[in-house]
Formats: C-alpha cells, structure tokens, sequence
C-alpha cells in the first residue's frame, strides 16, 4: 500500500569520504568516516552511547554541517546540493513525538504537504497510511490518547507514507516494550522494499533482525560494515554452544567459556572447536544446542565485554 | 524517478493548519485565550478613564495584538523544535527555512483572526478615522507585526528549552504593550519617564496610531521620525533575524 509510485531505481546510495564532526572544537563525534553502501533494505547503525550514530545521521540528512570531509546520498553532496538531497530523504530525530493537539490524519497529511503534497493528496495518502498501521478508526483522535507504540509506529509512518527514498529513522524503538517494537519491525520489513532505510538502534536484536547490512562505529570511527554473515565470519569465536549441565566445566584457551547459571553454560568458540565438543557432550548424555554466534556476541568481540563498555562511558 | 515539485503554498499551508487551524479545531478553548489578553487591558483602561480612552486603547489592542503574535511565534517555534523535534523534519523536507518561517507567521495572524475581527469591528464603531487615516493606521499594524515576528524568530534561535521561552515572552510583553503608551497617549507620561518610552518601538507605532485618531498631536517631523524609527528598528531586526537564522545546524 505504501510502496513508491515511481520509476524503478535498483538500489540508492549513501557514501561518505572521510567525514567527520568536532563539536565544540574538542569533542570528536564522527571521525573520517568513510563508507559507501549501495542498496535497497534496512541499514542498521549499532554502537553503545555516543559512538556517532545520531551525528552520523544528522549530516547525513541534512541537519548537521561535517566538520570535514564528504557526504553523498545518491551521489548527491548532503552540503552543496543539500536542496536536491531534501526531495529524497526523509528523517524522524531521535526524540521526535507526534504533535498531542493533532490528530494522526492531520500528522501525516501535514507533513506530507510540507513535502509537497496537495491537501487533498496528503489526506488521500495519510488515510492509506494509517490504514497500513492499524490505526484506522483512531485516525481523528488526538495524538496524545495514543499508547507509546503508535506514537512512534505513526512517527514513522509519517515519514515513509511519502515520496522519499531514503529515510532515516534515529532509535525510533527505544523505550517501547517488546511487543510494540516487533510491530514497529513488522512495519518497517514492509516499507523496506525499494527503500534505503537507515536505522538507529541500541537493540542488537533489533538490527539482527532487521538489518541487511549492519553497520559498528565506536569513538566516532567505523569499525566494520557488512551483513550480519559476513561480520560473524569475521569475529574468532562465530558459534555458541549452549550446555545444560550442572556446573558444566571446560578449559581450553581457544574458547570463552561463560556459565549463565549452575545449569547452563555457553561456550563461544570457532566452528571446529565448538563441533569437536559435541562427542564428549553425546558421551555424558549432556544436553546442548550450537547456534551461531547473535550480534550481541559479534558487538561484544569487536568493541569488548559489556563490562569495558560500562567503564568507557563512564570516562565519557 | 518522480521528483516532487515545491508546491509552495501547500507548504505554507502546512504551517498555517499545523500551528493554527487545528489547534484551533481541536481545542476551541485557544480562540478565547487570544481574545483575553488585550480585551483585559482594553476593559481596564476604559474602565478607569470612564471610557474616554475606549479609541486609544481599542487602537492600541491592535498594536499588542500584533506584538503577541511576535511573542507567541518565538514559543511556538521554540516548542516545535526543542520539545517536538518537528523542526528537524522539515530541515530535511523540500521545505525551505523561509517559506517555513513565512507559513508559521502567517499562522499567527490566522490563529488571532477571532480578536482581530473583534477588534477591527470596535475600531470601526469607536475610532473615527479617514480612509488615508485607516491606511496609515494599515502600514502601521504591517510594520510592527513585522517587527515582532523578527523579533520572535530572531529570539527563538537562541532558545534551546520551552521554559527559557517562556522567559522570553514574559519579558516582551509588559516592555512592549504593557508599560509603553500603546493604551494610552504618550502625554500622559511625564518627564523624564517619556524618554525611557521612547526605547520601545511600539511607542513609535503609538504614536502614528494615536496622531492618526486624534488622540496625540504629532508635527510632520514627528510623524516622519516616528516612522523612520519605526522602520529602521524592523529592517535591522529582520536583518539579524534572517542572518542568525541557522536551518542546518553547524
């Protein structure tokens, strides 16, 4: 329903050279940046707090001057030719709410008109809109009588019942309960279809889940970008072998070994350590299962354990 | 690819439903609220002078209204982008920064149709007034709700939270409607308090208003100097107010 009417575009584009933010000519967000990501789908951007990503997003859309370097959106300068960008992109900060004295026909359309739109087209496609959210019949109410999931389901739908291609959607989960996020996800694999959305988020298993490629920035600076494969084929230890045993040992320097609980016990390792185990676990009638390694895992091998990032935010 | 061409008065009518009609529509309780603040004074000052002040005060309820919509542009912008973040999804929408600003002054003078056309009606009733007089009177209105929407855009780039704005419009009201002569004549000000008047430019706008009505004896030069001021204050302020302005921020 919400598809673009257009002409056929095979993927869109974003590429930054060396793009950086100093803010405060001390406080370095975003630093040489390089990155060129040619694609339709959903780009999620991971990092813990104050990694760069809500900058990396502001630029990007056009909110936000870089320090130096470059910044394209379908070959097209974010700075010089930030007017042509604009037909294109379509951003909800990170903070963005729903206007309580408008109701959600009135937030699309009104929105949809500051894009361009006619009156009559915006209300013609904001009723379209929230129909594909679920929110028909809610559609005259005020915004504020929302619960937090459809204000932020609508937020987001405000921005993706337009024209842009490229929409940039800066933690638009965050402090929604599980079951509103899965919505909101439900929402945004639909719109994804010859789309490039740029996704935020601090759920890994947010951008697992949604992420066609997958994008980690630490300190400002890129620390890989790929698809959710080829960053686990990356990391040492790509599998996880979940043990159900009471007090469960092993020692072996090539695997990490982290008891959950007296019964449980998870053993990150490579592929050949983790299935040479297996014998000895069939042997002891021990109960297991092998998964791979989730993005939680990837993020902790690549940035470090939870416990150094608490300590770096703390010098932060 | 289709590339949406500006329409650019469905962007500024946008601005002009979001920030006036329906807020008018879905709380009718606003239309009130706008009517309140210069009916009040206009009651007291007629009250007071046993209603031989009605002309001045009903010409000066104009002038206020004009300032308020400066006052309540500078919060209403303020709250749009600090609270809502709205103002950062039109920064990346073909919206430009002017016609933005442009759709949301003009729903200031929407939002106060109700008080204009209230008070329009009384000054058609109490002021008398000739047809050059009632276009003077015009250009002056135009003048200074220029004055005060570039005073409030001016003022709300440097607000970064809705309480800081508030701070804003609690002082802009009583300096410019409040303690100038804008209910009353300039006359009525004695030495050397009149000099201090004259640091408002709603005082100029009174000025020509009242000499306009009768109420205050202007000469040539006066009248001239008053509008001189009067222009100089609003082209400055817009100057500084469209050179501030930071759409992207840096």
């Amino acid at each position: 329903m919400l598809q673009l009417k257009r002409q056929k575009r095979l993927s869109m584009r974003i590429r930054t050279e060396e793009l950086s933010k100093t803010y405060d000519r001390k406080h370095r967000a975003l630093e040489s940046l390089s990155i060129d990501v040619n694609m339709n789908g959903i780009f999620s951007v991971i990092g813990r707090n104050g990694a760069g990503k809500t900058t990396f997003v502001r630029i990007m859309s056009t909110e936000l001057l870089p320090t130096s370097g470059r910044g394209y959106i379908n070959e097209m300068d974010v700075v010089d030719q930030a007017d042509a960008v604009r037909q294109d992109i379509a951003v909800v900060p990170q903070e963005a709410r729903p206007l309580p004295w408008l109701t959600p026909l009135q937030t699309v359309s009104s929105y949809l008109m500051w894009r361009g739109y006619s009156y009559r087209e915006a209300n013609e496609k904001g009723k379209e809109a929230l129909r594909e959210l679920g929110l028909e019949g809610k559609e005259n109410e005020k915004s504020r009588k929302l619960s937090g999931g459809q204000k932020r389901k609508l937020m987001a739908a405000t921005v993706i019942s337009s024209e842009a291609h490229i929409v940039f959607l800066d933690e638009p989960t965050t402090g929604l309960d599980y079951l509103s996020r899965k919505e909101l996800w439900q929402l945004l694999s639909r719109m994804k279809k010859d789309r490039l959305i740029i996704l935020t988020t601090h759920y890994l298993e947010e951008a697992e889940i949604l992420g066609d490629q997958i994008m980690i920035i630490d300190h400002g600076k890129l620390v890989d970008l790929g698809t959710i494969d080829n960053l686990r084929n990356k990391v040492k230890l790509p599998y996880v072998l979940k043990v159900y045993a009471e007090n469960f040992k092993l020692e072996d320097d090539d695997v990490q070994v982290h008891p959950v609980s007296e019964r449980e016990t998870f053993v990150y390792g490579s592929a050949s350590k983790i299935y040479g185990l297996i014998p000895y676990l069939v042997t002891n009638k021990m109960k297991f299962t092998v998964e791979e390694a989730s993005l939680s895992n990837i993020f902790e091998q690549y940035l470090g354990s939870a416990e150094d990032e608490e300590n770096e935010e703390e010098d932060w | 690819m289709r590339k949406m061409k500006r329409k650019i008065g469905s962007q500024i009518m946008a601005s002009i439903l979001v920030n006036s009609i329906y807020a008018m529509i879905n709380y009718p309780v606003v239309l009130i609220n706008t009517l309140l603040a210069p009916l009040a004074i206009l009651a007291v000052v007629t009250f007071a002078s046993k209603g031989t002040l009605l002309p001045v005060a009903a010409v000066g309820a104009l002038i206020m209204n004009m300032v308020s919509s400066g006052t309540s542009l500078q919060q209403d912008l303020s709250h749009l982008k600090n609270d809502m973040r709205l103002q950062d999804m039109i920064v990346s929408s073909p919206t430009s920064s002017f016609i933005y600003i442009i759709g949301m002054a003009i729903s200031e003078i929407v939002y106060s149709i109700p008080t204009l056309a209230f008070l329009i009606i009384l000054n058609i009733i109490f002021v008398k007034i000739t047809v050059l007089g009632a276009f003077i009177l015009f250009l002056d209105m135009a003048t200074i709700f220029t004055f005060s929407i570039s005073l409030g855009f001016f003022l709300s780039t440097f607000t970064s939270d809705i309480i800081q704005s508030w701070g804003f419009s609690g002082i802009l009201s009583p300096l410019l409607t409040t303690i100038p002569p804008v209910y009353y004549p300039i006359s009525y000000i004695p030495y050397p308090f009149r000099y201090l008047a004259y640091l408002s430019p709603t005082t100029y706008a009174s000025e020509i208003a009242q000499s306009q009505t009768g109420y205050y004896a202007l000469s040539t030069s006066g009248f001239a100097t008053a509008w001189l001021v009067l222009i100089a204050i609003t082209t400055v302020l817009t100057y500084l107010a469209l050179k501030r302005s930071r759409w992207r921020e840096i």
